[in-house]
Order: structure tokens, then sequence, then C-alpha cells
């Protein structure tokens, strides 16, 4: 199994608080990863790692064979999408303006970026109409949505997602589940989910990585994890979680 | 009058001597003989009169003449002198000695003579007549109270005195006569153009007057007799600097003691009261002293609407110049140094500290390094454009929301694609606001910039004022407030073409 990011040793402090300490860590391509834990824990900073949004202190961070480069980075990101909690669409653009600006910028045609913009929002299920109005004139469900459309916009090859699909009702975050099972089915691509729902890691992923104060705890396919935790504090995590 | 008292803010001797030679040494040679020859004025009536009748009789002599006229204050005139930006103006012989020199000395003995020798200068004959300083109260309070000389006020400490600030604060103004006589009342200083107004409204019982002032007949004014002899003669002179040509010196010392006490009070009130133009009274006297032959006269052209015009194009060329480059300038400063609290920070205190001179000291200022006229002008405004513009700019990028500069940059936005697509987009309804705010503030100050030279709507603000003239003050602020209306619905339009409804800050709240 090919391995599409690495930690190897990577320490992160912010100030006089350590987040990692030699973390050591493989993620496999083409699977969906999520990281699991509780709030504190580390995720979110792990993520930030993967794109280079944050530098690791010590060790390095490896990403599609090599470290992750520190000149043009927004080349090397515009190969990994990123979607975030809370959507971070662009209150200024209108829908499809927000999920087609990284084409604009790569100097796609426009008919060519209008049909990758309906392509996507037809298979997260979004009426293409809705390309013309502004975030704040969306649904909650509507803004994940089209923050996972424009994370795809360019076909990344990784896809970063941090909670993006908390902070709606249950019936809307399953047809959110279901849509974005049926976008990985047509562009699959390696994943990696940050959640604090053990729930939607488990209907979403097939590789957990169970975090606690900065520690992995136990990685391995989802069924090993749930069926066979590696220790009394991974199994008390579920307990908690769930 | 010698004086007009529109100088807040500056006190004597603050912008003095040694820039303002330097200056004049480097545009010395520059003001050659070919160049026309720039006559100032004060911002009063009669040092328009004088200043007019002056450049007419240059004129009839062939001399190109250029008429910058209504300078804000002796020393911002004596500055424009020194620094060569003007060539003559009429200047009076104790505002020499009391707000020029250093010295005090008076005017006549060697010791004034050498000192204003020192300073490149040169007083010409004197005209004739004296405007002093007076105290006057209006006919019905000195019949009412039996005031006839200033001794009579030491009786009535009510009396409300509201003085021209230049007179409040000379050694022979008010600090002096209220000593010398003893007087218990306080004073507060006020325009002198608003001074007679506030009299006749009965908001004031006492101001300073000139003893040739038109007005005085015009409202019945009693002038109160200097009993004490405290204030000093002011003999009226051109003052021109000594490299002055004396071909020059010649025409304008056969001005000198043609004019008496009673014939400036009349050619005054000539403007004043008959509400003849400066050019007209000039002519006539210059005709009726034979000093200008019937072939010279010039026939004024200007019309209300055609000078409407001129002013309000000047006027939109100080402020639009001044703010297009307050603009650029304070938008790429804020974009340098918005990364930065520090420098952010220190830039928003200088850009503040400019804020807080006042306009017409900041103007003043400007004439020792930038002489008269726009360039000055341009300069002060852009300066006081500044801050608003970059303070709104940083505020705005600095609280953009950090998780969408996250977002921007993790989904591999370049730093000018995140600044171009994502932080300034963000920023724009702000900075839109700063750039508004901006002209706003612009176009009100620049009618102050008609006290340097500069011309613009402020022009005929500045001459009404003068004049004490209400409709001339009009035509210069209605289109003021005109131009300040039209700025906030050009800005407004920009923003809607720009901004999304949404984002807009002109909304107010429904």
């Amino acid at each position: 199994m090919h391995e599409i990011i690495e930690f190897l040793g990577v320490s992160k402090r912010f100030g006089d608080t350590s987040v990692f300490e030699r973390l050591d860590l493989a993620i496999s391509t083409g699977r969906v990863t999520a990281l699991v834990g509780a709030s504190g824990s580390g995720k979110s900073t792990l993520l930030q790692l993967i794109n280079g949004v944050l530098v690791p202190d010590d060790g390095s961070v490896e990403v599609f064979g090599g470290p992750v480069p520190t000149a043009s980075l927004s080349a090397f990101r515009r190969r990994i999408g990123y979607a975030v909690q809370g959507t971070g669409l662009f209150p200024h653009l209108r829908t499809d303006a927000n999920i087609g600006l990284l084409g604009k910028l790569e100097g796609w045609s426009d008919a060519e970026l209008a049909d990758r913009i309906v392509e996507l929002m037809v298979l997260m299920g979004l009426e293409p109409d809705l390309g013309r109005r502004y975030p704040h004139e969306l649904s909650g469900g509507q803004q994940q949505r089209v923050g996972i459309c424009r994370a795809m916009l360019l076909h990344p090859e990784i896809l970063l997602l941090d909670e993006p699909f908390s902070g709606v009702d249950p019936l809307t975050r399953d047809e959110i589940h279901e849509r974005f099972g049926e976008l990985m089915l047509a562009e699959p691509v390696t994943v990696v989910l940050v959640t604090h729902d053990l729930q939607e890691a488990m209907r979403l992923a097939s590789e957990l990585v169970v975090l606690d104060a900065g520690r992995v705890l136990q990685a391995d396919a989802v069924r090993e994890v749930v069926e066979r935790p590696a220790n009394e504090a991974v199994a008390r995590l579920f307990e908690r979680l769930q | 009058m010698m004086t007009d008292g529109l100088r807040q803010g500056v006190r004597h001797g603050a912008v003095r001597a040694a820039p303002a030679i330097l200056c004049a040494a480097l545009l010395g040679p520059l003001a050659s003989a070919q160049q026309p020859l720039v006559v100032g004025s004060k911002t009063f009536a009669e040092s328009y009169v004088l200043a007019e009748i002056m450049a007419q009789l240059l004129e009839a002599e062939g001399y190109e003449v250029d008429r910058r006229f209504g300078f804000g204050g002796t020393l911002v005139t004596f500055e424009a002198l020194q620094a060569g930006a003007i060539d003559v103006y009429p200047e009076y012989s104790a505002t020499m000695q009391h707000t020029i020199l250093t010295s005090g000395a008076e005017f006549g003995t060697e010791a004034f003579a050498a000192e204003v020798e020192s300073l490149g200068l040169e007083p010409l004959e004197t005209l004739g007549f004296n405007n002093s300083y007076a105290l006057a109260v209006t006919g019905e309070t000195a019949e009412r109270l039996g005031l006839a000389t200033i001794s009579d006020l030491v009786d009535h400490p009510q009396l409300r005195f509201g003085l021209s600030h230049e007179f409040h604060e000379r050694s022979d103004g008010w600090p002096g006569v209220s000593e010398v006589y003893g007087l218990p009342q306080s004073s507060f200083g006020i325009e002198h153009g608003l001074a007679y107004r506030a009299m006749l409204e009965m908001e004031l019982d006492v101001t300073d007057a000139y003893s040739t002032d038109g007005d005085l007949i015009r409202y019945d004014f009693v002038i109160l007799e200097d009993d004490l002899s405290f204030f000093p003669t002011y003999f009226a002179l051109p003052l021109v600097r000594q490299t002055m040509e004396p071909a020059v010196k010649e025409i304008l010392n056969r001005l000198g003691g043609t004019l008496s006490d009673a014939r400036m009070r009349e050619l005054n009130a000539e403007v004043s009261i008959e509400r003849r133009s400066f050019a007209d009274v000039a002519a006539e006297y210059l005709h009726e002293q034979g000093l200008v032959s019937d072939a010279d006269r010039q026939e004024p052209t200007d019309s209300l609407i055609a000078d409407l015009i001129d002013n309000t194009i000047v006027h939109l060329k100080l402020t639009g110049i001044a703010v297009a480059a307050a603009c650029v300038l304070g938008v790429g400063l804020a974009l340098a140094v918005h990364r930065s609290r520090p420098l952010s920070r220190g830039v928003l205190y200088v850009t503040g500290l400019l804020q807080t001179i006042p306009s017409i000291a900041l103007l003043a200022l400007m004439i020792p390094l930038f002489g008269i006229g726009q360039v000055p002008a341009i300069i002060a405004l852009f300066l006081y454009s500044l801050l608003p513009i970059v303070r709104n700019t940083i505020t705005a990028l600095l609280t953009v929301d950090p998780l969408l500069k996250r977002v921007a940059a993790g989904m591999g936005l370049s730093q000018s694609e995140q600044l171009r697509h994502v932080h300034l987009p963000l920023a724009l309804p702000h900075l839109l606001a700063g750039l508004r705010i901006a002209a706003v503030i612009s176009i009100g100050t620049a009618t102050l910039a008609a006290f340097i030279g500069a011309g613009g709507l402020g022009e005929p603000i500045v001459t009404g004022l003068a004049l004490n003239d209400t409709t001339l003050i009009l035509q210069g602020a209605i289109p003021a407030a005109g131009l300040a209306l039209a700025a906030e619905l050009g800005f407004e339009f920009v923003e809607r073409r720009l901004v999304p409804a949404h984002m807009m800050t002109s909304r107010l709240p429904s």
C-alpha cells in the first residue's frame, strides 16, 4: 500500500503549548481516512501541516513523496482540496465564482469552467441556478456542499476536510453524506477528514486515526479499531464520543 | 484695516525666517524680469483695494501682473513675499514693527530700517493715511452707556469683547490695551467679518475696528477715542524685496502720500457699502490722481457664471488631485504595512498627527516649503486625505475574517492573489468609505486654500468675508456644499457598482 502523506517525527508547538511531540503517521493513497478525537487533540493542526498552512517545528511532513515545499506553495496546494468548518465561502463572490475561483486563476476558459462548476454542483445535489446566489442566500447545508464543490474543482489528488459537515440537522447531514459518497465514487481521491463525530467517521471513512492530546492512540481500518480497540484509552474515547 | 485674524494656530514667529530665506535663495534666480509681477493682499477690503491699485498702476506701465489676493494673515503674506512667491503687497508700519520684526523697533528709526534690511525687504513710500486700531461699539450701545473713550469701558465689566484673532494676540492689540487701560473684561477671538455681524445681532458689544473702515459709517458704529494714546500709527506702504527692479519701485513710489484717511475710508465704503468692484474703485482712484490715463483703463471682464465655473474647476482640480494621490499612496501604504502591527500603528499615528494640525496652520506651514498657489494647497489637502484612507484600509485589512484568510492561503492562492481576490474585495467597502470621507473633508478644507492664493471656491468666500458680503460668501459656500453632496452621491454610485448590496457600508440601518 502506497503512502501519499507521511508524518516523520513531527513536533509542533504554539508558544509554550506542545501539540505534537515526534508524531509518526502514514495516510494511504486513495482511501478516506478520518482523524477523530476530542477537541484539543490536534486534529485541525495535523490537517494544516499537510497543506503547509502550518510548518512543523521538528521532523518533516512528506506529501506526494517529498517534503512539503517552502517555496511556490500555491502550486503545491492546488493539488490539495481544502474545505473547512463554517464553509469559509467568500461572502463577496457568488456561489459559481466561489467554486470557480481557482479555475479562473488557472486560466481555464469560461465554458470549461462553467461546465465543471455545473458538473460538481449536480454531483453534490445542488441546483445549478443557485450559482447566481451569494453564500448568505444559501442554507447551511447548501453552503457546505458548495464548500466541497470548491475544494474539488481542480481534480485534486488529496482532499482535506476540516469538520465540513458540522452544524446542520441530522437529516441534512445524512443527505450530504450520501451525496459526498457519490462524489467519491465519481471522482476518487485521497481524503483526510477531521471530525469529532464518530458516526460520520464510520460512515464515510475506511481508515481511522484516533488522536488524544497529540498522540496517535490507534491507526487502522475502521472495523479493526471498532472491534479491537488498541487499549483502554481508545475504548474510553469511543464511549465518550458515542 | 491691517489685519484679518484667519490665522488660527499660527503663533508669531512660529514659521519664521530660516526656511523662507533658504527658499527665497532658491527661488530668487527664477523670478526674473520676464515673469509677471505677483501682487498679493491680505483678506480684508482695504488690502484688496490697495493691492488692486498697485496692480493696475503696474499694468498701465506695461507690466504683466498676477493677482494673488486674500492671503490668510500677516505672517502668511509676509512669508510669501520673503519666499519670492509674491513680489509686493500692502503692509502697515506698526504691523511690521509688532508682527514681522523680532526687535519691535519703531517705524522710522534706524533699528527698524536695519532689521527690515536684514530680512531682505524694503518698505516703499507710505501712501499717506494712518489706519489705526480702534475699539468700536454700536451707536446704540454708545448712547445707552454714554461711551466716548476707551477709558469709559472700565465701568462696564459686563460688556462682551469679541476681537479678531490677530488683534486678540498681538502685543499692540488686546493684551496691551487691556493692561494700559485696566479693562476688567475678558475677550474671545472671532473672525473679523463675523464680528460686525455679531455686533449687529447684539451677540457682542465691543470689537476691534480700523479707523479707515468704510463699514463704520454703514453700521453706525462708534469709534471709542484712544484717550491714553495707546495704539501706534499704522501707515500703509507697499512692501517689496530689496532685489525688486528699481523701475518698479519708482512706479509704486508714485502712490506715496496720495491717500488721506478720509479718502481711504471713502474707497473702503465704495466697495463694502456701494458694492462696487475693487477693480472699478481702484481704476477710478488712479484716474482721479492722474496716475493712469483713460487709454490704460482696463474693463473687468469676469462675469458671475464664468467666475463660478472657474472657481469650481480649480476646486475640483485641487481636491481631485489631492484625493487621487492620497488614494494611491494611502492604499499602497496600507497594503505595505498591514501585515506588521507595529508598522501599521506607526503609520496610523503619523497620519493621525497630521490631522490634528489646524488646516489654516498646515497651509501656512506649506508656504516656506512650497511657496503659494495650488501646489502647496494640493500637498496640504493630500496630507489631510491620507488619514481616513490609510486608517480605513488598514483596519479593513486587519479585520478580514481569519478563517477566510486561512482558506484563501490553504486552497492555493498566492500572496498577490489572496490580496487581489479575497483581502481587497473584503476591505473594499471600508476603503471606499474612507475615500468618501477624504473627498468630502477635502472639498470643505479646500475652501481655505484661497488663503494661500490657490483660488477655488474659497476665493469668493474670502472676499465675501472681507467685504462682509453674504451674497459673495454664498457664491463659494453653496457650490462647495453642492460638490460635497455630489461627491457623496458619486461614491455611493461607485459603491453600488463595485460592492455586493449585502456588504455595502453606506446602507444606513433601517
